[in-house]
This record gives structure tokens, C-alpha cells and sequence, in this order.
């Protein structure tokens, strides 16, 4: 039984997620795995995912990964990762495509009319580099980074939580949008935390020894 | 608070060696990639770029090797380009631990490779790198994409090149002035303005910095969403942190 399931379908770079997780967890077993058997034994498990929304859900179905998913979001500590925090949701703009449904809400493209920074400067998209996350409610994996730390981005479809308790981190890209949630045993990031050097580690060590209960530590 | 501009330091490799020349040619030894990529991590690189320059096609895996060791090491963006003609070029690149790939002469030989590679890995990692020397069209100042490291013209008009790449899916542009590479004088801010003006991507200014107040020029007056430098990084005329100092001091936004 391997310590952390990094899942894959086919979709990206998942050696960068593996690597980070085994800098910050020496020792550990981490499995780059498509097996869902793999996926439901691991203790814990890493959903990331690069690409389109229809390519990843296309993927995940056709590998027979979606159960696996799904009942590893209701079981265990779950980060899912840009794409693996979009596809939780119901549905994405991005190809007309329906999602896990894990948490409630849809997937949505910046718009090109708001792309404006306050002097008027065009805003490009993807919104891509690092911006500030600020920490919008407490989280056992927000233990040890600063409010506002800067974590690397790249992406041009935000989620848009139809339940507002999901969130629990933004970004300004020129407006306010949700960039991570928590829920119970599940932590999901827009940014990459693989990429986002000592913060994102940080968070990923975190991660490694989180029990998977969304409640703020009491001090 | 916001987005950040990006500084991110260019690492031209060879034989597994880093080197820089002027104008792609006479070509110093500045080091060993590793090392290099993890002072640049230490000292606040945004995003690190490795160009493989290596003539010969027998040493093209020695940069697969470079990339695996330094991206289990250093913990930000990797991209990687040079010697890109194939999707699996690019994939192996990835698999070694390159976020993003960069193509630039296959991506004029063969536009196609632009489209295929961005449908298959994502636009995110899909970068085009665009070589661009000024020249006479008319009244206004134009600029001709150049390929082969420099050598060879290609009659395209470089604006253009670049719509048309971002049309196929590039996720950002590594744009190089020809006319600046290794002359110390400063981005040709005009060229960087055009891009970042016509395009809705990133830019990245590449070719021609000498000193801090250029990479300041290049966000403030190019436009540019991110400027590259290699020699004032090399050669330790200043830290990376000394550059995201002078530009935070000029208001623009960075992540120190």
C-alpha cells in the first residue's frame, strides 16, 4: 500500500508533482498510478492534471478511473491540483463539459471584457505566474505560509463554488476568484504547489501529514 | 498584490555545459547547469529557461539528464527548448521534468507541430520562441523572423508569426530581438511593445540586457509579461534578487 497515489491519466507532467512530494516526504512510497486499485489502496492521494476540461474528463472515464476518484475524494486526504480541482466540480465552460460533481458549482473563463488591470492595461490569458493567495479561512494546510504568499499559477478557467463554505482561498486576476477549497478530506488548488518553490513545498508537507479533518486546528 | 511580472534567467546548454555568447556566437563557459539552476532558485528566479544549443545531434540526451537532475531539485517552472522537430520531443522533455517546451525553427518549418503539441499536452506548456531582426518594409519598423540559431531569414514578419502561433495554441511567446542578443544595450523595446500590443498571451522580452534599468524597461515600456537575461546573471554582475529590487522600486509588481 503505497503512502501517497499521485493519480494518472494520461494528462500532463505528473513527475514534477511526484518529485515535490517525495522532497518534502523521504521515505515515503509515492505511486504515479492509473490503477484504480492502486488509487483506493494508497493512504493518501494527489489528483493533478494539465489540459483541457473535455480531454481530462474523456481520459478519466476512459481509463476507468472516475469510481476511484470519486470514492477517494469521500475517503482520504485528497489534494487535487489545477485541472484535479476543476473537474471536481459539476460542470466546466471550457468544451461544454459535466465534471465529478464532487462539490457543487461550475468551471468558468475569465472574461475577455474585464481583462483590465485599474490603469487599463491588458490582462493576458492564461493567467500565468505567481500571484498572491490570501487565506480566506483557517486550514491545517495553510500551517507554516504566509497570508498572501505568492504560489505559481497557470490557468484560464477558474471554479466558481455554488457553496461559498468551499472556499477557503482567493487570487485577484484583476477581480477576486476562488483558488483553493476545502472540504472535509479534500484540499484542491487552482495553483501549482509543486512549482511554487518553499511555499508550495510547504503546503505538500503539510499535505503528506495532514489526518484529512478540514477543522481548523484549536491552539 | 496581483500577478507578478516574471524574471527568469536563460540557461543556453552544451555538452552539459552552460555558455553564453554574443549574437549566438563566441561562446564562454558560464558553468554547471545544476549549480546554476539552484543559485538562481536560492536567489528568487521566477521561472528558469534551458535552451539547448548542442550542435551535435549525439549529445541531445545529455540536456534529458540535466533536466531530470535539476527538476529534482529545484521547485519552479522548468522550460526547455532547442532541437524541438517532434511531439515526442516534446514529451520526452516533459517526462524529464520540463513544465514547458519551447519550439521555434520546427514551428516555422512546420506550423502544424504547434497545433499538434498544444492539443495533446495543453497550451500551459506550449511555448514559441521567436528569433526577430529589424528591417526595412516600408515606413514602419518590421521585423523578419529569423531561424537556425540566428542564421537564417525566413521572410515572415515577425507580429504576424506571432498571431499566427498564438492562433495554434503557443501559451506564450519567448521573444528574442537578434538585433540585442548579447549587445548589453537594452531590449528592442519597440518589438516588445508590438508583441505584447497584437497578442493575448504572455511575452516573455528576451535579447539584450546589460544592466537592471533594461529589464525595468522591458515590463514598464515593452509591455512585457516577463523579461529573460543570461549574462548579467552569469557572470555575477547581479543576483536575481537585485534585479527584483530595482524593479520593485519602480512600482512594478514582483515576488520577493
Amino acid at each position: 500500500m503505497a503512502d501517497v497515489a499521485v493519480v494518472d491519466y494520461g494528462m500532463g507532467n505528473l513527475h514534477s508533482v511526484a518529485k515535490a512530494v517525495e522532497h518534502v516526504a523521504p521515505g515515503a512510497e509515492v505511486v504515479v498510478t492509473s490503477d484504480p486499485g492502486a488509487i483506493l489502496a494508497a493512504k493518501r492521494v494527489v489528483f493533478p492534471g494539465q489540459g483541457a476540461a473535455r480531454d481530462c474528463m474523456a481520459a478519466i472515464n476512459d481509463r476507468g478511473l472516475r469510481e476511484a476518484i470519486v470514492q477517494a475524494a469521500a475517503s482520504k486526504p485528497f489534494l487535487g491540483i489545477c485541472m484535479g480541482l476543476q473537474v471536481l466540480f459539476e460542470h466546466s465552460e471550457e468544451g461544454d463539459t459535466p465534471c465529478l460533481g464532487v462539490f457543487p458549482g461550475n468551471v468558468v473563463r475569465f472574461p475577455d471584457e474585464r481583462m483590465r488591470d485599474d490603469q487599463g492595461n491588458k490582462l493576458k490569458v492564461p493567467h500565468m505566474g505567481w500571484n498572491n493567495v490570501r487565506q480566506t479561512r483557517p486550514h491545517p494546510l495553510w500551517t507554516g505560509i504566509d497570508d498572501g504568499a505568492r504560489f505559481y499559477f497557470v490557468h484560464s478557467f477558474y471554479v466558481d463554488p455554488a457553496d461559498p463554505a468551499l472556499a477557503i482561498g482567493t487570487s485577484s486576476y484583476p477581480y477576486d476568484f476562488v483558488c483553493a477549497c476545502a472540504r472535509d478530506n479534500v484540499f484542491a488548488v487552482q495553483f501549482h504547489p509543486e512549482k511554487s518553490a518553499a511555499a508550495g513545498l510547504r503546503l505538500l508537507a503539510n499535505f503528506v501529514t495532514w489526518d484529512g479533518n478540514s477543522q481548523p486546528m484549536s491552539l | 498584490m496581483g500577478l507578478a511580472k516574471r524574471i527568469i534567467p536563460c540557461l543556453d546548454v552544451t555538452a552539459g555545459r552552460v555558455v553564453k555568447g554574443v549574437n549566438f556566437v563566441n561562446l564562454r563557459d558560464a558553468g554547471d547547469p545544476v549549480e546554476i539552476a539552484r543559485r538562481y532558485d536560492d536567489q528568487g528566479a521566477d521561472e528558469l529557461t534551458f535552451l539547448d544549443i548542442t550542435a551535435s545531434s549525439d549529445d541531445r540526451d545529455l540536456i534529458l539528464h540535466i533536466i531530470e537532475d535539476v527538476a529534482a531539485q529545484v521547485f519552479i517552472p522548468l522550460t526547455v527548448g532547442g532541437g524541438v522537430r517532434q511531439p515526442n520531443d516534446v514529451l520526452r522533455l516533459l517526462n524529464a521534468g520540463a513544465d514547458k517546451v519551447s519550439i521555434n525553427t520546427s514551428a516555422v518549418s512546420n506550423p502544424q507541430l504547434v497545433k499538434d503539441c498544444s492539443d495533446r499536452f495543453g497550451s500551459q506548456c506550449i511555448v514559441v520562441a521567436i528569433d526577430a531582426k529589424q528591417t526595412v518594409w516600408g515606413a514602419q519598423p518590421r521585423w523578419e523572423v529569423f531561424t537556425h540559431g540566428g542564421r537564417r531569414p525566413t521572410g515572415l514578419d515577425a507580429v504576424e508569426w506571432g498571431r499566427k502561433m498564438q492562433d495554434l495554441g503557443a501559451g506564450e511567446i519567448l521573444l528574442t530581438s537578434m538585433d540585442r542578443d548579447g549587445a548589453k544595450i537594452g531590449f528592442d523595446l519597440n518589438l516588445t511593445r508590438a508583441f505584447s500590443d497584437a497578442l493575448r498571451i504572455p511575452v516573455i522580452a528576451s535579447g539584450g540586457v546589460g544592466n537592471l534599468q533594461h529589464l525595468c524597461d522591458g515590463v514598464s515600456k515593452g509591455g512585457a509579461d516577463a523579461v529573460l537575461a543570461a549574462s548579467i546573471f552569469h557572470f555575477g554582475e547581479y543576483t536575481v534578487e537585485q534585479a527584483k529590487r530595482a524593479m520593485a522600486e519602480q512600482g512594478i509588481e514582483v515576488r520577493l
